[in-house]
C-alpha cells in the first residue's frame, strides 16, 4: 500500500484549474521531486493533499488516500489528527512562516501538545531534543527566542523541527530553500534528507532547483500549467527528457549553457486563467508543436512509471519522435 | 519590559510640557483684562488694579507667570472657579467619577460587541453576516449622536418606559458619596432598587456613548483580522492540526489585536475626556457637561484647568497603550 496515493486531483478556482487531474503516489522511505515554473499547480497540489485548500477553492479527486484512508470522506476533525502529526508539511518563507507573537518554544510545543500530550516538563525536554535534532546550537536558550530573533536558515530548522515533532511518516516541503541564502541552502536541504533517511519518511521536495531534485530525489513529476506533463525515475528524466518541457528546463540550467553568452530560455510564460490554449497547453511555447497538438489535448503516454503528457515525446536525441 | 517602560515614560515629560505652554498662551491669547472682566460693569481705579494685579502676580513678566502656573500645576493648584470660587481641581474630582464610570460601562459595551462582531465578519467574510456588520458598524459611525440619543430615549424611555430618561439614579434615593461611582456607591448604600435604578440609568448612555468606539473597534477588527488571516503563519498553525477556533483565537487574534489595541486607546481615551453631547443630553453630572456649562459662562480658569486634565488624561490613556503594544508584540518590546 503506498503512504499516499492522489489519482485525478484537481483544484478549482471559480472557472480556473489551478490543479488539472493530476496523480501521482508516493512510497515509504521515497523522496519524490516536484519541479516547474512558478503558477504551475505544485505548492496548490500539495495544499490540497494537506486540506488547507479555502473556499473558493475547490478541491476534487477519484482517490485520494493516505496509508489507505480516504481523506475525502474523513471526518474534519479526524483529518485535522493526521494533519501536523502523520503528514506534516515545511513552507517555503520560514520567516513569515512562524507566529511573530510566540516563543519558538510555545510553537513547537503546541504542535506536541495537540498530537501527543504530556505534561510540561515532557514537553519541553521534547522540544530540546527536537531543536537539537534540527541542529540548533544552545536550544535551551532558543525555547525563549521570538521569530524576529532567530535568522532565515534557523527559522527554516525551527519549521523543520515543528513538522517532524510527531514523527511524520510524509513530509511535504513547498520550496523550503527558496528564500534562503544559497550557503544555508544545501545545508537545510542536507538536514531535510538526513531526517528523511532517518526516519525513513516519505517526503515530497517540491523546488525550482533541478540539481537539486536529480541529486536527492528518486522519482520525479515535471508539472506545467496544473498538469503533470512527464513523471518518472529522477535519473532517467533528467538523462533523456521526453517532454519538450522538461528538455527547456533542463537547457534553461546554466550548466547546459557553458561556452554559450545567454541562457537557454522557453518563450512566453505559464497560461493563466485567460489565456488557456486549446489543445496541448505548452503548444504555444513548443519549439516542436503541430497543428494536432493546438486542437488536441494529448493523454497520458508510456507505462505508469514513466509517463509523458505529448503526442510526439522525444527519443533519445532529444527530437520529437514522430 | 521595564526599559521599554521607562522609555515611553520619559517621552511624557516634554509631551506634558508642551500641554501646559499651550494652555497658557491660548488663556493669554483671549482679549481682554482679566481684573476688569473680574471687576464687572462698575469697573476699577487704577490703584486697586495694579493693587489687584500685583495681588494676582499679572504685573510679573509674562515668563515668570509661566512659571507660577506650572508651579501650581505641580503642586495640583489649578486655580479657583470664577463662579463657585472652589478649586478647580476639587470640582473635576467631584465629577470625574461620573464620566469614568459612563466612560467604561461605554468601553465596555463596544468591546463586548464590537471585537467580536469584527472577528466573526472577518472569520465569515462575504457571507450576509459579514455585510450586516459592516453596513451597522457604518451607520453606527455615521450616526449624529444626539440624534442617536434622543431615538433611543423616545423609544425606550418614553415609548416602551424601559429606561429612565436622565440622570444618574432615581430622585427618591439619596446616596452617600463614598466612592463617586454611582454603581458601587448605590450598591454599598444597602437600599433596596437602588443599585438596579442605577443600572439602569446606565444603559441608554452607555449604548449612546459606545455606538461609534463600537462601530471603529469592529470594522478595525475585521479589517486586521483579514489581514492576518492571510499570513503564513495562519496556513502553518492550520497545518499543524490545529483546532480551526484556536487557529483564530490564539494565532490570529493575537496578532490581529495590535492596530485594534490603538483603536481602543484613542476610543477610550476620547471617553473620559468628557462625552460632551451623550452627558449634556442625558443630564449626566460629568466633565463634558462640566466644561460645555464653564464655556458658556466664561469661567477662565475651569476652562484653562480642565484642557490641561483632559489633555492629561489622553497622555495618560496613550501611554498605558504604548505599554499594551509591548506586552502583545515581542517585536516592539525588544525593540531599542
Amino acid at each position: 500500500m503506498s503512504l499516499l496515493q492522489l489519482e485525478n486531483l484537481s483544484v478549482t478556482f471559480g472557472n480556473f484549474r489551478a490543479v488539472d487531474n493530476i496523480s501521482y503516489k508516493v512510497e515509504e522511505g521515497e523522496v519524490l521531486g516536484i519541479v516547474g515554473e512558478s503558477g504551475s499547480g505544485k505548492s496548490v497540489s500539495s495544499l490540497a493533499i494537506m486540506g488547507l485548500i479555502d473556499f473558493p477553492g475547490n478541491v476534487t479527486a477519484d482517490k485520494l488516500t493516505f496509508e489507505g484512508q480516504d481523506l475525502q470522506t474523513m471526518p474534519e476533525k479526524q483529518r485535522r489528527k493526521l494533519t501536523g502529526s502523520d503528514i506534516a508539511m515545511i513552507f517555503q518563507d520560514p520567516m513569515t512562516s512562524l507566529n511573530p507573537c510566540f516563543t519558538v518554544g510555545y510553537q513547537i510545543i503546541e504542535a506536541l501538545k495537540t498530537h501527543q500530550g504530556g505534561s510540561k516538563k515532557e514537553l519541553k525536554t521534547r522540544a530540546i531534543e527536537l531543536l537539537t535534532q534540527v541542529g540548533i546550537p544552545a536550544p535551551e536558550s532558543r525555547l525563549d527566542n521570538y521569530p524576529h530573533q532567530l535568522s532565515g536558515g534557523m527559522s527554516q530548522r525551527v519549521m523543520i523541527a515543528m513538522a517532524i515533532a510527531c514523527n511524520p511518516r510524509l513530509l511535504v516541503a513547498d520550496e523550503p530553500t527558496t528564500a534562503l541564502d544559497v550557503t544555508i541552502q544545501a545545508q537545510i536541504i542536507d538536514l531535510l534528507i538526513e531526517l528523511q533517511r532517518e526516519k525513513q519518511m516519505g517526503l515530497v521536495l517540491i523546488t525550482h532547483d533541478l540539481a537539486l531534485v536529480a541529486e536527492v530525489a528518486h522519482r520525479v513529476i515535471v508539472m506545467y500549467a496544473g498538469q503533470i506533463v512527464e513523471s518518472g525515475p529522477a535519473s532517467e528524466v533528467f538523462r533523456s527528457p521526453k517532454h519538450p518541457y522538461t528538455q527547456a528546463l533542463l537547457a534553461s540550467l546554466p550548466e547546459s549553457a557553458a561556452g554559450k553568452a545567454r541562457l537557454e530560455a522557453l518563450p512566453g510564460v505559464v497560461p493563466g486563467q485567460y489565456d488557456r490554449p486549446q489543445g496541448c497547453l505548452l503548444s504555444p511555447r513548443c519549439p516542436y508543436a503541430t497543428d494536432h497538438c493546438r486542437q488536441v489535448e494529448p493523454d497520458n503516454q508510456g507505462p505508469i512509471e514513466r509517463q509523458v503528457k505529448c503526442h510526439t515525446p522525444l527519443n533519445s536525441e532529444g527530437r520529437p519522435a514522430a | 519590559m521595564f526599559q521599554f517602560i521607562f522609555r515611553r515614560l520619559s517621552l511624557v515629560i516634554p509631551t506634558f510640557i508642551g500641554i501646559t505652554l499651550l494652555t497658557f498662551t491660548l488663556i493669554h491669547m483671549i482679549p481682554g483684562d482679566p481684573i476688569e472682566v473680574m471687576a464687572g460693569e462698575h469697573g476699577v481705579s487704577a490703584e486697586r488694579h495694579a493693587e489687584l494685579a500685583a495681588q494676582l502676580g499679572l504685573d510679573q513678566p509674562l515668563y515668570v507667570q509661566y512659571f507660577d502656573y506650572v508651579n501650581g500645576i505641580l503642586h495640583g493648584d489649578l486655580g479657583n472657579s470664577l463662579v463657585t470660587h472652589e478649586p478647580v481641581m476639587k470640582e473635576f474630582l467631584t465629577l470625574f467619577p461620573a464620566t469614568v464610570e459612563l466612560s467604561i460601562c461605554a468601553a465596555i459595551f463596544a468591546i463586548l460587541i464590537g471585537l467580536p462582531a469584527g472577528i466573526f465578519a472577518a472569520v465569515k467574510r462575504g457571507t450576509i453576516f459579514d455585510h450586516s456588520v459592516m453596513t451597522f458598524s457604518l451607520t453606527g459611525y455615521s450616526m449624529p449622536i444626539f440624534w442617536w440619543a434622543l431615538l433611543l430615549m423616545l423609544v425606550f424611555s418614553v415609548t416602551l418606559g424601559w429606561t429612565p430618561v436622565s440622570g444618574r439614579i432615581d430622585v427618591v434615593y439619596w446616596i452617600d458619596n463614598t466612592t463617586g461611582f454611582m454603581l458601587i456607591d448605590s450598591w454599598l448604600s444597602g437600599e433596596k432598587g437602588a443599585f438596579s435604578s442605577a443600572v439602569s440609568h446606565l444603559i441608554l448612555p452607555s449604548i449612546v456613548l459606545g455606538t461609534i468606539p463600537m462601530a471603529v473597534i469592529a470594522r478595525m477588527t475585521r479589517s486586521s483580522m483579514l489581514e492576518v488571516l492571510n499570513e503564513d503563519y495562519i496556513r502553518t498553525a492550520r497545518a499543524k492540526g490545529i483546532a480551526p477556533w484556536r487557529v483564530i483565537v490564539i494565532h490570529a487574534l493575537r496578532n490581529a489585536l495590535i492596530p485594534v489595541i490603538t483603536v481602543i486607546g484613542l476610543q477610550v481615551g476620547t471617553l473620559l475626556s468628557g462625552a460632551i453631547l451623550t452627558e449634556t443630553v442625558f443630564a449626566w453630572p460629568g466633565i463634558g457637561k462640566w466644561l460645555i456649562e464653564s464655556i458658556s459662562r466664561r469661567d477662565y480658569p475651569v476652562v484653562q484647568g480642565g484642557i490641561l486634565i483632559v489633555a492629561t488624561i489622553i497622555i495618560i490613556v496613550n501611554l498605558l497603550v504604548d505599554i499594551a503594544y509591548g506586552v502583545v508584540n515581542p517585536r516592539i518590546r525588544h525593540s531599542r
